[in-house]
């Protein structure tokens, strides 16, 4: 073991110089970016973990969106046929008031035609009695004075 | 001075003669104001590509992705910093980087050790003249005793900084024994033991296991050359185990002992 005085005191100041160094300009530049990333990398699993949550939730929500959506389409259905249904039974009730309207209407016009006629026939009638009687009894009547004795016949037929 | 590699080529050199010219250092100056320049020069270098290769990485460091060199210095930051939070319990903006700075510094130096052990002296005495080169800085004993003293005054810092000079005096006056006035001088000699012996075992043990592998590497050197990668293969995986774990128990034993010296007990 040779000692050497001046060996010991050259390594002993190259060393504080070397810590001087390292503590300096190397340790807290490298320190903080490791903190400054372990923070990034913090905060990025806690955002995914909010994300995955929201995404949850979003899709919990999509689905109760979904399953009203659902229900009401049903029910839209379900009136659209009770509607259909309506409109279809109304239609056939129109349908019918309107065949009872027009058969109404050709009653009346039948029996309008038939008192027509029978009017015709009675005026007929009472001509047809005035100039039989004519005839029957060969004599010259006053038709204008037995007129309103034939028209009270015939009214009473 | 004798024994140069111009008189080992010749194929006259002696085994002592090889080993004792491999254990000599490249030196100026004479008695304790020799400088060995081996070590010195090797261990700067190492010391500044270390620091350069960190302020590479330091430069550019972002929070976002990190690259290859960023990743790798972090991985060594990381590392450090676990190691001292673990046993040092106080603020960790000096001891940190200091631990860092200690166990790459020391594995570098280790790393030496794997250099086949011929090459550089090799280099050294035939292209530049210089007659003797040891490259390991651990296995010179004054390299590990530079960190070692260097972490003996910072746990002198440390013990006041954490428990005040009357703490620290107390302690060394009524710890271990209690606080009898007799007590005193037992106490103080056993607390003066104890902090010596602290740098004492620190740079010992660090010198002692890269000065033995480095002679086993000169041993196995002077095997023929056509069994040496037997052995050399054998102790070279053997001592990648052992240049990290060095560094490594250089480096905890330092946190150890400023964690002891800064917190009451």
């Amino acid at each position: 073991m040779d000692v050497s005085l001046g060996t010991l005191i050259g390594q002993a100041g190259t060393f504080l110089v070397l810590v001087l160094v390292t503590m300096k300009f190397v340790w807290p530049p490298l320190t903080q970016a490791m903190e400054e990333r372990r923070q990034k990398i913090a905060e990025g699993l806690a955002q995914s973990d909010e994300a995955e949550k929201a995404l949850e939730k979003a899709e919990q929500q999509a689905e109760q969106i979904i399953r009203e959506a659902r229900a009401k389409s049903g029910e839209i259905i379900d009136q659209a046929g009770k509607r259909g249904n309506e409109i279809v039974e109304q239609a056939k009730q129109d349908a019918i008031a309107e065949r009872d309207r027009q058969v109404a209407a050709a009653e009346a016009d039948i029996k309008l035609a038939a008192n027509q006629a029978r009017e015709v026939l009675r005026e007929r009638l009472a001509e047809l009695a005035i100039s039989g009687a004519e005839r029957v009894i060969e004599q010259e009547l006053d038709a204008e004075r037995h007129r309103k004795l034939l028209d009270k016949l015939a009214a009473e037929l | 001075m004798q024994f140069a590699y111009a008189a080992s080529e010749s194929g006259e050199f002696s085994p002592t003669e090889y080993v004792s010219h491999h254990l000599g250092h490249w030196t100026v100056g004479e008695g304790l104001w020799t400088f060995h320049l081996d070590t010195l020069f090797f261990s700067v270098t190492l010391g500044l590509a270390m620091v350069f290769v960190f302020w590479l990485a330091a430069r550019r460091a972002s929070a976002g992705i990190p690259g290859k060199l960023q990743n790798f210095v972090e991985v060594l930051v990381d590392f450090v910093d676990n190691s001292v939070k673990e046993s040092f319990h106080g603020p960790r903006q000096f001891i940190a980087p200091l631990a860092l700075t200690i166990f790459v510094w020391i594995f570098l130096w280790n790393l030496m050790d794997l250099i086949p052990v011929d090459y550089i002296p090799l280099f050294a005495s035939q292209v530049l003249g210089i007659e003797y080169m040891r490259v390991v800085p651990s296995a010179d004993v004054n390299a590990p005793f530079a960190i070692s003293l260097s972490v003996l005054v910072l746990i002198l810092v440390y013990s006041v900084k954490g428990k005040g000079f009357g703490g620290f005096g107390r302690e060394m006056l009524f710890h271990p024994f209690g606080k009898n006035i007799l007590l005193w001088p037992a106490n103080i000699l056993l607390n003066l033991v104890e902090l010596i012996a602290k740098p004492v075992s620190l740079a010992l043990r660090l010198f002692g296991n890269l000065y033995a592998a480095e002679l086993i590497f000169i041993l196995i050197a002077m095997l023929p050359w056509w069994i040496q990668f037997i052995p050399g293969g054998a102790w070279a995986i053997f001592h990648i185990l052992v240049i990290p774990l060095q560094a490594f128990i250089f480096m905890t034993l330092t946190i150890v002992y400023l964690s002891l010296a800064y917190e009451e007990h």
